[in-house]
């Protein structure tokens, strides 16, 4: 069953990733985009990846692509005319390239690595997100306070950045 | 089972029409598109060598870039905001005014 | 090969009596909400169908189902005709985690089933909010495939208001889920049994001891899945008023009756989790007053039945409130949503960490 699946997620996360970047309609990249994305989320829950799948569907696909739909609406943009670069047959061919050598690297590796201390059984015995829970608290902590205060800063910056800017009061001479 | 290595040649040619979106495309909005993209692959690398590797350090890894791509996404937007109120367009090549 | 099929026959037999059950609910609320409405209001509701008006459900669905479907000419009919599916299956997934009775294991074939939840998975809760933000989807899709100046209007106003929301619904829940210490709505349910203290609106914990009561993440719960199901008070994205009818100005026919299913399917979704995790789910507000003693091996009944009451009185504060309020301003339910939910929401979370901390249950 799971090879079934995995050629599901993975054959439409490729097509709708790209169809994302070819699509001349910016809202409909943003569809391509959701599919991908919801794509992916099936590959983790495959992967035993049960928490980052809901968190998948809730940040990216809840609240990201929203806000990128809610931007191209609000925007209201027209197809452009001239959507690619003017030597875009060049990078094509050089990323065509680059994409065989990686697919070549990548299925020739035998990817051999140290085991960590996460075996599929102790995960499944009570649930990946609470393996996940014990392991950002106890070893990943500070990165997480990290993230945290990146994210502060993310809202404080856009909220600056997109305030609309008031008329300074000049007096009257 | 599947292999790992079906994992990384599909993170991997995720992650190259990620790259050929931010290369070719010349709307703000989809260049940021293709770069979520390219994050996706990522996280599905990430993913996957947790998994095979039995350790959860993937997967933690990939909630905190999960994380920077919403703050990416957010900031990225605002500017695209800014940009358009005084310039009406969202085509990178016309956002020249930095370059001399 | 025997015992997958036992499963997914046993599966689809849930699924469809749980969707036959939404529905009809469905049907009998858009009645009801008419009769409260009205006689809130000092009128009669609906009378001429059937005996005081209780074949009218049936005739209003006729009537949908027989009406011209209209595509405006300058719609995308692809995704005009998409997103009524998306709202409504997003509506819909949801009740597949929701435990409707007693957990309890019983033998089919040699089959070990849970009668009462469609699926009892690890993450249930968080499964529940990741396809209530794709019903969002449905939304903004038919404003704006929809090609109309309001329909565009009402799918923007319904996006921000959804995001906004949607985030004070996501950290009301973090305080049940501390003291419950599980995603999975089963679990959470099963820990608030017996007493009607033991519930997590008040949080006593079963053996005794402090209270870390969740009654102010309760109402901002419930004042946000108001918002988020887009009802008065709170239904900016289909304000008659100003935006004609919102996101869906320009349905008719079966498409229209789809995202009207939406709307009240969600109604029940979200009462339904209000029930599992404040108000005790299937928990009798006292052990006697659930089948005890030789009716033992009937408690399930009381269980379903103590579920559908809970369910059945928020279903009516929504009726309440409608017949109550007035429509907020926008910028009025913007800066409540982020100036006051927020806030008491995060605010509980501190404290309900750290009494949580200092007195483990």
């Amino acid at each position: 069953m799971v090879p079934v699946f995995f050629s599901y997620f993975s054959l439409v996360s490729i097509l709708a990733g790209v169809l994302t970047v070819a699509l001349p309609n910016p809202v409909h990249c943003g569809l391509a985009l959701l599919t991908l994305l919801l794509h992916v989320a099936g590959l983790f829950l495959l992967l035993n990846a049960e928490f980052l799948f809901v968190i998948q569907i809730i940040v990216y696909a809840g609240a990201i692509v929203v806000l990128y739909l809610f931007v191209l609406m609000l925007l209201n943009l027209k197809t452009d005319e001239r959507v690619l670069h003017h030597r875009y047959a060049v990078i094509l061919v050089a990323a065509a390239a680059i994409c065989g050598g990686l697919l070549l690297m990548a299925l020739r590796s035998p990817f051999q690595g140290a085991k960590g201390h996460a075996p599929v059984e102790a995960v499944l015995q009570d649930g990946g997100s609470y393996a996940i829970g014990i392991t950002i608290f106890n070893e990943y902590l500070l990165q997480f306070e990290i993230v945290g205060v990146f994210l502060l800063g993310a809202i404080i910056g856009a909220i600056v950045l997109a305030k609309t800017p008031t008329a300074v009061d000049v007096e009257p001479e | 089972m599947v292999p790992l290595s079906a994992y990384v040649a599909v993170s991997a040619v995720l992650f190259v029409t990620g790259l050929i979106g931010v290369l070719i495309r010349r709307n703000f909005i989809i260049v940021l598109m293709a770069i979520e993209i390219m994050l996706n692959a990522a996280n599905v690398n990430l993913v996957a060598f947790s998994h095979y590797l039995e350790s959860m350090t993937g997967q933690i890894v990939a909630l905190f870039v999960i994380a920077i791509a919403a703050g990416e996404a957010a900031v990225g937007l605002a500017i695209i905001i800014v940009v358009f109120r005084g310039k009406i367009s969202t085509n990178v090549d016309e956002i020249n005014l930095l370059k001399w | 090969m025997f015992e997958v099929g036992v499963k997914i026959a046993v599966s689809l037999t849930q699924i469809s009596i749980v969707m036959g059950v939404v529905l009809l609910t469905v049907m009998f609320l858009t009645l009801a909400e008419r009769k409260v409405i009205g006689w809130m209001q000092d009128r009669m509701g609906p009378m001429e169908v059937g005996p005081y008006g209780i074949l009218q459900p049936i005739a209003d669905g006729l009537k949908l189902f027989f009406k011209e479907d209209i595509i405006p000419s300058g719609a995308n009919k692809y995704l005009f005709t998409l997103a009524p599916i998306i709202a409504l299956v997003a509506a819909l997934v949801g009740f597949a985690v929701i435990p409707f009775g007693p957990n309890m294991r019983v033998d089919v074939f040699g089959v070990q089933v849970q009668p009462f939840v469609i699926s009892d998975i690890n993450i249930g809760i968080l499964y529940i909010l990741a396809f209530t933000s794709i019903g969002a989807y449905g939304i903004i899709l038919g404003g704006w495939a929809s090609n109309s100046k309001y329909s565009l209007l009402g799918g923007l106003r319904a996006a921000a208001q959804l995001i906004s929301y949607e985030l004070n619904v996501g950290l009301a829940i973090v305080g049940v889920l501390l003291l419950a210490g599980s995603l999975s709505l089963v679990k959470i349910t099963e820990d608030q049994c017996c007493w009607i203290w033991n519930w997590f609106w008040l949080a006593v914990p079963r053996g005794g001891g402090v209270p870390i009561p969740q009654i102010l993440a309760f109402v901002v719960f419930v004042i946000s899945a108001v918002a988020e199901t887009n009802r008065l008070p709170f239904d900016l994205p289909e304000a008659e008023s100003e935006l004609v009818a919102g996101f869906f100005t320009e349905y008719s026919g079966m498409r229209f009756a789809f995202f009207f299913l939406a709307e009240y399917a969600n109604m029940i979704l979200v009462s339904c989790i209000a029930a599992a995790l404040f108000l005790g789910g299937w928990n009798a507000p006292a052990p006697f007053l659930q089948f005890h003693g030789s009716l033992e091996h009937l408690a399930w009944l009381s269980g379903i039945m103590w579920f559908a009451v809970k369910v059945y009185f928020f279903l009516f504060l929504f009726f309440w409130i409608r017949a109550t309020l007035p429509r907020l301003r926008y910028d009025q339910l913007m800066r409540f949503g982020w100036k006051v939910m927020l806030p008491i929401a995060l605010g509980n979370i501190v404290v309900t960490a750290i009494a949580a901390y200092f007195f483990p249950r």
